[in-house]
């Protein structure tokens, strides 16, 4: 009997996965495996990484947040929108896109636990949409760079080549990690979002523990926002329209999460994201065509959760056959 | 042509950790009523699953009037004439009448539905069945009764030789059973085989030609009605004989501990009023849907209420959530435990500590190791049958799921325990340790509340009884009272009054 959601809980297969496809790549093309590739594999996974944390919260409540993507450009033009109105202070920026980005996510909380409507897809859908609006809204629908360095220091800057901004992504992550397996907190979202109701019904305060995922969600898309700001030097509300939510569904999912709740780790949607990122430069480094990129990236989503489902069954059947002897 | 309209040899049947039919075997005869009791885990569900062809048995025979059959699925078994309407019944709530009962078995004209002639025939065969119903109604507006007839119906539709009915009384109130027997008589008169499966044996006299008692997944033995008795029967379930059903112990009676004054609910409940004292068993009897699920749900803060008050300790408390309840030292078993009590994805440990994380929290974060030695704890003490703690609460018998709903209560320390059907649908054996757990509650000084649909229970555990009626308190009964008697209670619950 192993303990639930160890390590060794996490399918073994999405790592195998991911490790066969680098070696692969790196057979099939030498510059794969060289440090700036791999550095670069890091950069890109940085922004998608954020998303998904957020995203991952709500998908374990058996909610969804579909405005990760807009939250994150929005906050990102906020932040031009300030530039371009002659705000000099970087941290003054990023201060505001953080509360603007949680204020949205705890919107979206609001929206769920005390207004009652009835699934976050929806709530956050129309979220996206208003956010959308609202960036290029801000930024007259404008690019804005320019930007102060401390602004652009998260997603800019390498040491030894290694990005700050994943060296940033994996210290949220162990947080994260320690914050879902081992506080009380954490535990009543996994609860939450195996049934609401008895968790409700225990004591668990469920509307506010939701309203802190979608809060947090909004946070950390803030943070992606800041990063995509220092990796490109520009915001540009066009971008709400990226597949950047789907992209952050895909790591979850790919990583262990469910739409049904209560499952998902940080373990997994890091290999997740990971997944993703390597798929899309080691086919760019191929000069294999965007389109089927994301034919690929729909079949290997379609597949990690075949062999969850698979997996589900073998583990039935074993207890079945265990239990024959 | 066979005696018997279906026969089971050497059926056995193996699930992970457990076998759960072991050479079983059954035979039912054309159009009799067939009882089949046992403890809950004795294995009647696997049983009517190979029946109904949702499992497939390991080893074994199903004959179906003298010839071998192989149920592959549920159509196959349907189409040898077997149907079932389980305790959990398969409505399509949203779905008209006629919708539910010829669902999959469309009657159509050319292409389209016809539901002139589906409809007409869903009023006979609901009019037969002693419902006056409009078929065009959605199911999910009828009551549990009716939704009942309309599985029913569907079986007597397809022309069911044999209708399984498990605990088919569980959800009724009075007047719902008293029209299900008559149903059930009316069937056997035509020639429809019932198997009846149920808790309370009373209705297995009032039914039944035949009782099979099965154990442990065993075949035990198959009488005649006649002779049978409680007693005996009793004895066959268990294997042992039960010197007392209801080992009620009495704690010291304390202080008013819980004070509820003129809570009312729009609709359902109406200046509803008590007092509970610690170191006693407050019992609530009524019909099903005279408001005491309802009241003690407001008490919890589980739903809101529109007035009235709420003393614990003497202390007025708003419980405006389950949260604040719990603060207050208030312990809520819901009559639904798979849907309200637990979370059956999570490991049994952490079922444990649902109302009580802060207490096994230093600081923000979780102490595993206490966590698991609690656990384990209780697992030991409550008798839960598993593996380990690290089980997956929903892998669990009903009577072990209830027993952990008990652990996570016991782990919040509450003061007033308040049980909703706490013995409803789980056997004889864990019965009577929860009967014991209330035991120790009490002499602990601690107040405990009791929901139940079964007299006895409600006799044989209270120390005070409240009657319940459409929202209202009609009567409260001390146990040393003249009226502490099923004939008096039951008086009050139908509306009667107790001085006359």
């Amino acid at each position: 009997m192993t303990k639930k959601r160890t390590f060794a809980g996490i399918q073994m297969g999405t790592i195998l996965a991911l490790i066969i496809m680098c070696v692969v790549l790196s057979l099939a093309n030498r510059n794969f495996y060289s440090y700036d590739n791999v550095m670069g594999i890091f950069k890109q996974t940085a922004f998608n990484a954020f998303l998904s944390v957020g995203m991952l919260l709500c998908l374990i409540t058996a909610g969804i947040d579909l405005s990760v993507g807009a939250n994150a450009v929005f906050t990102a033009c906020l932040m031009g929108a300030m530039n371009k109105a002659g705000v000099s202070s970087g941290l003054l920026m990023m201060l505001v896109a953080l509360i603007a980005g949680g204020a949205f996510g705890f919107i979206n909380g609001v929206l769920l636990t005390r207004l009652h409507l009835p699934h976050p897809f929806v709530s956050t859908l129309g979220m996206k949409n208003v956010l959308w609006g609202l960036a290029l809204v801000v930024t007259g629908s404008q690019m804005v760079s320019g930007f102060p360095d401390s602004v652009q220091w998260l997603g800019r800057t390498t040491i030894q080549g290694f990005p700050v901004s994943f060296i940033m992504v994996l210290i949220v992550y162990v947080i994260m990690h320690i914050f879902l397996s081992r506080t009380a907190l954490g535990r009543s979202i996994y609860c939450a979002g195996g049934n609401i109701e008895a968790s409700r019904l225990s004591g668990i305060n469920t509307a506010n523990v939701l309203t802190f995922c979608y809060t947090l969600s909004g946070v950390m898309a803030a943070i992606a926002g800041i990063v995509s700001v220092g990796r490109s030097g520009i915001s540009n509300g066009a971008n709400a329209t990226q597949p950047y939510d789907t992209d952050a569904i895909a790591a979850c999912v790919i990583g262990g999460a469910s739409f049904t709740g209560g499952k998902g780790t940080m373990v997994g949607t890091m290999i997740g994201c990971l997944i993703i990122t390597v798929l899309r430069n080691g086919f760019s480094l191929l000069s294999i065509q965007s389109s089927i990129q994301n034919i690929v990236l729909g079949l290997v989503i379609i597949l990690a959760v075949l062999m969850d489902v698979l997996r589900a069954n073998m583990e039935a059947k074993r207890r079945r056959l265990a239990s024959a002897k | 042509m066979s005696d018997y309209i279906v026969e089971l040899k050497g059926i056995t049947k193996r699930f992970p950790g457990v076998v759960a039919l072991n050479n079983m075997q059954l035979s039912v005869k054309h159009g009799e009523v067939h009882g089949l009791v046992g403890e809950n885990g004795a294995g009647k569900s696997t049983l009517i699953k190979v029946l109904t062809g949702v499992h497939q048995p390991d080893e074994g025979e199903i004959y179906v009037n003298g010839e071998q059959m192989r149920f592959k699925n549920p159509n196959e078994s349907a189409a040898a004439g077997i149907a079932c309407v389980y305790q959990e019944l398969n409505i399509e709530k949203l779905l008209s009448i006629t919708d539910n009962i010829f669902i999959n078995k469309w009657e159509k004209k050319g292409f389209l539905l016809d539901y002139h002639s589906m409809h007409e025939k869903t009023t006979q065969v609901m009019e037969s069945l002693g419902q006056t119903v409009d078929p065009r109604r959605a199911a999910g507006t009828m009551g549990m009764g009716v939704q009942q007839m309309i599985e029913i119906a569907k079986a007597v539709l397809i022309e069911s030789k044999l209708i399984i009915m498990d605990e088919p009384t569980s959800s009724l109130g009075e007047r719902e059973v008293e029209q299900l027997m008559k149903t059930v008589r009316e069937l056997k008169s035509r020639g429809i085989a019932i198997l009846f499966i149920s808790h309370k044996l009373s209705e297995l006299f009032e039914l039944c030609d035949r009782v099979t008692v099965i154990r442990d997944g065993e075949y035990i033995e198959t009488r005649n009605i006649e002779d049978w008795s409680n007693d005996s029967l009793i004895t066959s379930m268990v294997g042992r004989t039960l010197d007392n059903q209801f080992p009620k112990e009495f704690g010291e009676k304390g202080d008013v501990m819980l004070k509820v004054e003129d809570l009312s609910v729009g609709g359902v409940l109406y200046d509803v009023s008590f007092e509970a004292y610690g170191g006693q068993v407050l019992g609530f009897a009524g019909l099903v849907g005279a408001g005491r699920t309802e009241t003690v749900r407001a008490i919890f803060g589980a739903d809101p209420i529109d007035s009235g008050r709420v003393f614990i300790n003497g202390k007025e408390k708003k419980m405006s959530s389950p949260g604040e309840a719990v603060k207050a030292g208030i312990a809520l078993l819901t009559e639904d435990r798979k849907g309200q009590g637990l979370v059956l994805t999570e490991p049994i440990k952490n079922n444990m500590i649902l109302a009580s994380m802060k207490q096994h929290s230093d600081g923000p974060f979780l102490n595993e190791r206490r966590i698991d030695e609690g656990s384990q704890k209780l697992v030991e003490s409550l008798r839960i049958k598993t593996p380990s703690i690290y089980e997956i609460v929903g892998q669990l018998s009903g009577g072990n799921q209830q027993k952990v709903v008990i652990g996570k209560w016991i782990n919040s320390d509450a003061d007033i325990y308040i049980f909703d059907e706490p013995t409803r649908g789980i056997d004889v054996g864990a019965k009577i340790e929860v009967y014991n757990v209330m035991n120790t509650l009490v002499k602990a000084g601690k107040c405990v509340l009791m929901i139940s649909s079964e007299m006895p229970e409600i006799l044989g555990m209270s120390d005070r009884v409240i009657v319940m009626r459409g929202g209202r308190v009609m009567a409260e009964v001390e146990r040393d009272s003249e009226h502490f008697n099923q004939e008096d209670i039951m008086k009050a619950a139908w509306g009667g009054s107790l001085d006359d």
